[in-house]
């Protein structure tokens, strides 16, 4: 079974291959049922893997299939191989796992769209490029995928090209990522020459011969690649953007899978970390702790019910960063997988609601959806406590392992932490009882829209929301019944129940603590619920007045600080450099020419055709010659 | 039985067929078509069954021929192809036939034809030359018809451009030539007479530091003009944006090439010495290049000259593979000579057809046009993505082995460098977004989608744009034993030592 693991990238490739060819002949819906049947074969092959490696010993779930040679650089020679290990099986099987879901459930999404078969062709493509990411044998591969899923998030970003900033949110999704892969390029070239090849079990096998200087460099320059790709400071500005993507992208892409990728990046390359100077993990978890304490302020001041939700991933995906640099690789994954779970359901649930309220993304426009929405509604409040660390549910689990981490690295890391967990049970509970509780507001906002041409508005223009159909879901329950019981892939009460650690031991090591774990635990639950409760007051009480400060609206300012330089100083550097070719380098060309051209100008006016003018200036010419012999040499 | 004179016949069929196509009259326009193409198509069968009898893994070059030419002089007619040579020939043979039939220059198709197969014998020439004076020969003759293809049937401002062309490269070559004689003859002493042979000269000639220095200078000069190298790269944009379609398709395809190609044949490979010397310089100026070149490129309005200038940034990738002399750079810049041809070309193909349709490049009027044309701005994306250097399309393969392999030599330009991976995203996504996105206004709504014939052209750099991408190893098995062979010469020639990375650590687990 093991052998066959490149049929689970190949399935994906084969769906967009026929997409492409016969997109426009299946049409609206089966290109759709089409595209989820292989991606739901490719989780099938990868289950079948899974219990293959299962069934073996530990030391022996490390299974390398090449296909051929792609690159030979030299002696050396990079092979498109993939590598099958509990931590690419891991990925692989959400990946797959919950792909399919989102496919099924963007049939009945983008069903009408007039690009109905092109969006499955590109979601396909990605779910292929995600899986050579995951599953490549050696750097290079991985950057194929990585490089592969960056190119689809653009195509999906600005999938409805006709809007301005969809399509500025795409271009700016894939340049900000190339700066990361800048560093994920670099790491590449430290690392083959210092160990002449760019397999991982290569490289980390020369882990602990390599001079620390040089696994400082790789793992660094890796981080920054990480950071493009994973949406950290200071290179998240993407993400928020890529929302203007169809929804189901950004569930699948820009919260479950491709985001992650950086965090994947990370572990794959630990022991490489290990050895790195101890600042290097350092850096990587005061970025991970900054990163998702700033977008958790940023989340309780967004209105629009998808940038919530993106600001929340950034600050998610900070927690992720923030257990990589604690050397807590499992805590880092297993969030991951649970992150995976309830942040999709709670973007495809986003979704549903879009969906029902007409293209609507205001939640100052929502409000008592629970009546017309049940299953959505229910289904996002499972959602909603799982990320905001109530137990039993999948996210408390996995973020108690973090916490546990930063709180042995330092405890201003754990401070950080804690506050960023009071600040994401608060403003999720915002967006729950904005969304789903209080009054109806669709009614008189509709009016003050006045947008009676809008599709799916009755002709009397009301709007009436109402609940989405099966293929949109059966996903939100699948992943509800996954966010209640996600945890128990890694329940700490004794080692036995620690089965992801236990699994993942052989790629990334374990990470050991002597911290009793349940006080921190109940302090956790305790700001947690803290959390729920202040929201509560604000906005569902309404006892305290919302403080949400222009300036976390406005995501501290950086991106407008950013976007203010690009279009200002950077701009006026670009244009000095154009102009400085045209008229520096190209005026230098120009003006030789012209000055070539003057001084032969002149010089033809020496050429009178008068006898006389030429004997006056031989005879001159005989005269200066002789002063020259005579006066200046001393001949005679 | 004498072997077929296959190299010879590459550079002869293309003259007869200019010959031809010059004196068949031009009340038979179908006759002239069809000469034009039976000889192209000829050549570029020719070119591949080359390639097909190319023997792999050997360094050496190939089907040779030589015949005495000026003996007094030392001068023969002596041809050969080897593993950095053959990609460039079979990729002249390819091209110039799509580009004669798939490009239509509008008038005067006798003319525009007959020069254009003299071109192809110039660049063929060029390409296969062994001999000094006669490689210069070629490396002229190539001035003469592109002259005149811009002069004859580009756009609004293209006597200025094809005069400018033609005095800047007139000029580099100028010091060449004087190079030339001066090689051959302070070459003497070594070789016993004098000779214009450039294996004998390689192999025999020890010039005096100073002396190969001053050599190496005067024919680096023509070939950076050629290349172009920053700062000596402002023809170029005026050349591309001015030159009719099929020019500019041919001008980045291979033209450029004969710099880059220049460089390692009559740069590396005839004076080491001087070119180890000289790396600070080139691999600054190359690196400036990528980065100047990106740049001016985001700023363009005119999209041909965007592409143009995009051709100054990844010629740089090419130019610093060359000198870092490391096996891998090499190779890398090699396949990257080949890979921005197809890339380019198409690129340049596309944009014309942009201009047929709106009769316009200015970015600023074009708008929405994935939207009325989706397919062709599919193809557009494709090939926009293999020049961004995406992995799995052929632009990333040779980028990526020029920084990777010289990263142990030139590791701090190559920072820099890479940077030029973003700045590529950067400008093309730019005016991708601005010429395809959005809504298109009445101007862009009627925009004519690909059609058949178009596509058909457009097919074959598609074709080769991924499978170059995906399986670049038998292009790069038929490269390296040559440039192996090369950079031998050079560590021979000079105190020089290739670099190698460190040897892999046998992994334990898998078999690898």
């Amino acid at each position: 079974m093991l052998d066959v693991v490149w049929l689970i990238p190949a399935l994906p490739l084969a769906g967009f291959l026929c997409i492409l060819l016969f997109g426009r002949k299946l049409g609206d819906p089966k290109a759709g049922y089409f595209a989820t049947a292989m991606v739901a074969g490719s989780f099938v092959v990868t289950l079948g893997v899974f219990f293959d490696l299962l069934s073996k010993t530990a030391e022996e779930r490390h299974h390398v299939k090449t296909l051929f040679q792609w690159v030979p650089l030299g002696s050396a020679h990079i092979d498109l191989a993939f590598l099958a290990d509990p931590l690419s099986i891991t990925m692989c099987l959400f990946v797959t796992g919950i792909g399919s879901l989102i496919h099924l459930y963007a049939i009945g999404y983008m069903h009408g769209d007039p690009r109905f078969s092109k969006f499955f062709l590109y979601l396909n493509l990605f779910a292929f490029s995600m899986l050579m990411l995951v599953l490549g044998s050696n750097m290079l591969v991985t950057f194929l995928g990585w490089e592969g899923v960056g190119t689809c998030s653009y195509f999906l970003i600005s999938f409805w090209h006709e809007k301005d900033s969809a399509a500025t949110a795409g271009k700016k999704a894939f340049v900000t990522n190339r700066v990361g892969d800048w560093g994920f390029m670099m790491a590449m070239f430290f690392a083959f020459w210092a160990v002449g090849s760019l397999d991982y079990s290569a490289i980390n096998g020369a882990a602990a011969s390599l001079s620390v200087t040089t696994a400082t460099a790789i793992a660094l320059f890796a981080f920054i690649g990480a950071c493009g790709k994973s949406a950290q400071l200071p290179l998240y500005l993407w993400l928020p953007d890529a929302m203007e993507g169809p929804t189901p992208v950004s569930a699948l892409i820009h919260a479950a899978t491709m985001v992650t990728a950086g965090v994947y990046l990370m572990c794959r390359i630990s022991p490489i970390l290990n050895v790195a100077s101890s600042y290097a993990p350092t850096i990587i978890a005061i970025v991970g702790a900054a990163t998702a304490l700033y977008a958790a302020c940023v989340a309780v001041a967004q209105n629009d019910i998808k940038k919530v939700l993106a600001y929340s991933t950034v600050s998610q995906l900070g927690y992720m960063f923030l257990a990589v640099g604690s050397g807590a690789y499992t805590a880092a994954i297993f969030h991951m997988v649970t992150h995976a779970f309830f942040k999709a359901l709670l973007f495809l649930g986003a979704g549903s609601v879009i969906h029902g309220m007409h293209h609507e993304q205001d939640m100052r426009r929502m409000g008592a959806l629970r009546k017309l929405m049940p299953i959505t509604a229910a289904t996002f409040i499972i959602g909603w406590l799982a990320i905001a660390g109530v137990p039993p549910f999948a996210g408390f689990w996995s973020k108690d392992d973090i916490l546990l981490a930063a709180y042995d690295k330092n405890i201003v890391l754990w401070v950080v932490g804690l506050v960023t967990a009071l600040l994401t049970a608060f403003y999720m509970t915002r967006q729950v009882i904005m969304v789903f509780y209080g009054e109806a507001r669709w009614h008189d906002a509709h009016e003050e829209h006045g947008a009676a041409g809008d599709l799916g508005v009755s002709a009397h223009g009301d709007l009436e929301p109402h609940e989405s159909p099966w293929m949109m879901v059966t996903p939100l329950v699948v992943l509800a019944g996954l966010s209640i019981v996600g945890g128990g892939l890694n329940l700490p009460f004794k080692e036995s129940t620690e089965r992801l650690a236990l699994w993942l031991e052989p790629v990334v090591g374990v990470h050991t603590s002597t911290t009793a774990k349940l006080p921190l635990a109940l302090v956790a639950i305790a700001v947690g619920l803290v959390g729920i409760a202040g929201a509560y007051a604000v906005y569902y009480f309404k006892k305290v007045k919302p403080v949400e400060p222009k300036i976390l609206a406005d995501a501290w300012g950086y991106d407008r600080a950013v976007s203010a330089f690009m279009g200002g100083p950077g701009r006026k550097a670009f244009d000095g450099v154009a102009w400085a070719d045209a008229h520096l380098i190209d005026g230098a060309v120009n003006g030789s020419g012209e000055l070539v051209r003057g001084a032969a100008g002149q010089v033809r006016k020496l050429q009178t055709g008068n006898v006389r003018n030429y004997a006056a200036a031989i005879g001159a010419s005989v005269v200066l010659l002789l002063v020259w012999f005579v006066v200046i040499r001393g001949l005679l | 039985m004498i072997e077929f004179p296959i190299l010879t016949m590459l550079v002869l069929v293309p003259v007869i067929g200019s010959v031809l196509v010059a004196l068949i009259s031009k009340r038979y326009p179908d006759l002239v078509k069809v000469t034009a193409l039976v000889t192209s198509v000829l050549t570029a069968g020719m070119s591949i069954w080359l390639l097909a009898a190319f023997k792999t893994n050997n360094a050496d070059f190939q089907f040779a021929s030589q015949h005495e030419w000026i003996k007094a002089w030392g001068i023969s007619w002596h041809l050969g192809v080897d593993g950095i040579s053959i990609f460039l020939v079979v990729l002249t043979g390819v091209l110039f036939p799509l580009v004669i039939v798939g490009i239509d220059p509008h008038h005067d198709h006798k003319r525009y034809l007959s020069w254009m197969l003299l071109l192809e014998a110039g660049v063929m020439g060029s390409f296969i030359s062994l001999d000094l004076f006669l490689f210069f020969v070629f490396f002229e003759i190539v001035l003469v018809p592109m002259y005149f293809l811009i002069g004859g049937w580009g756009y609004d401002n293209r006597v200025y451009a094809a005069t400018k062309f033609f005095l800047f490269t007139m000029i580099g070559s100028a010091f060449m030539l004087v190079g030339i004689i001066a090689t051959a003859v302070l070459a003497k002493a070594d070789n016993g007479h004098v000779t214009f042979d450039l294996i004998k000269i390689a192999e025999n000639a020890s010039f005096a530091a100073s002396t190969g220095r001053w050599l190496f200078f005067a024919f680096a000069i023509a070939f950076a003009v050629k290349v172009p190298l920053f700062p000596l790269h402002t023809w170029l944009p005026d050349a591309h944006t001015q030159a009719p379609t099929g020019g500019s398709v041919i001008l980045a395809g291979v033209l450029l090439k004969m710099g880059t190609y220049g460089l390692l044949r009559f740069g590396v490979f005839l004076f080491p010495e001087a070119a180890v010397w000289a790396r600070p310089l080139f691999l600054t100026l190359a690196v400036a290049g990528i980065i100047w070149g990106a740049i001016a490129a985001t700023m363009q309005t005119d999209l041909k000259r965007l592409v143009a200038y995009s051709s100054v940034a990844h010629l740089g990738f090419i130019v610093l593979g060359t000198f870092a002399l490391t096996a891998t750079a090499i190779t890398g810049g090699v396949m990257q000579m080949v890979n921005h041809g197809i890339s380019t070309g198409a690129l340049f193909i596309l944009v014309g057809m942009i201009y047929d349709r709106r009769h316009t490049r200015e970015i600023s009027k074009l708008r929405g046009l994935q939207k009325v044309a989706p397919i062709f701005a599919a193809v557009f994306t494709v090939v926009m993505l293999s020049s961004i250097g995406v992995p799995g399309l052929n632009g990333f393969v040779g980028e990526f082995m020029v920084l990777i392999g010289s990263f142990g030599t030139a590791r701090w330009w190559v920072v820099v460098a890479t940077t030029g991976v973003i700045l590529a995203a950067l400008y093309l996504l730019w005016a991708y977004q601005r010429v395809f996105h959005g809504e298109p206004d009445e101007d862009n709504k009627s925009f004519a989608e690909l059609k058949w014939k178009e596509g058909m052209l457009l097919l074959p750099f598609i074709g080769l744009i991924v499978f170059c991408g995906l399986y670049p190893k038998p292009m790069i098995d038929r490269i390296q034993p040559s440039v192996d062979k090369l950079l031998q010469h050079v560590s021979q020639h000079s105190d020089f030592k290739v670099p190698a990375p460190a040897e892999p650590v046998i992994s334990n687990g898998g078999e690898g």
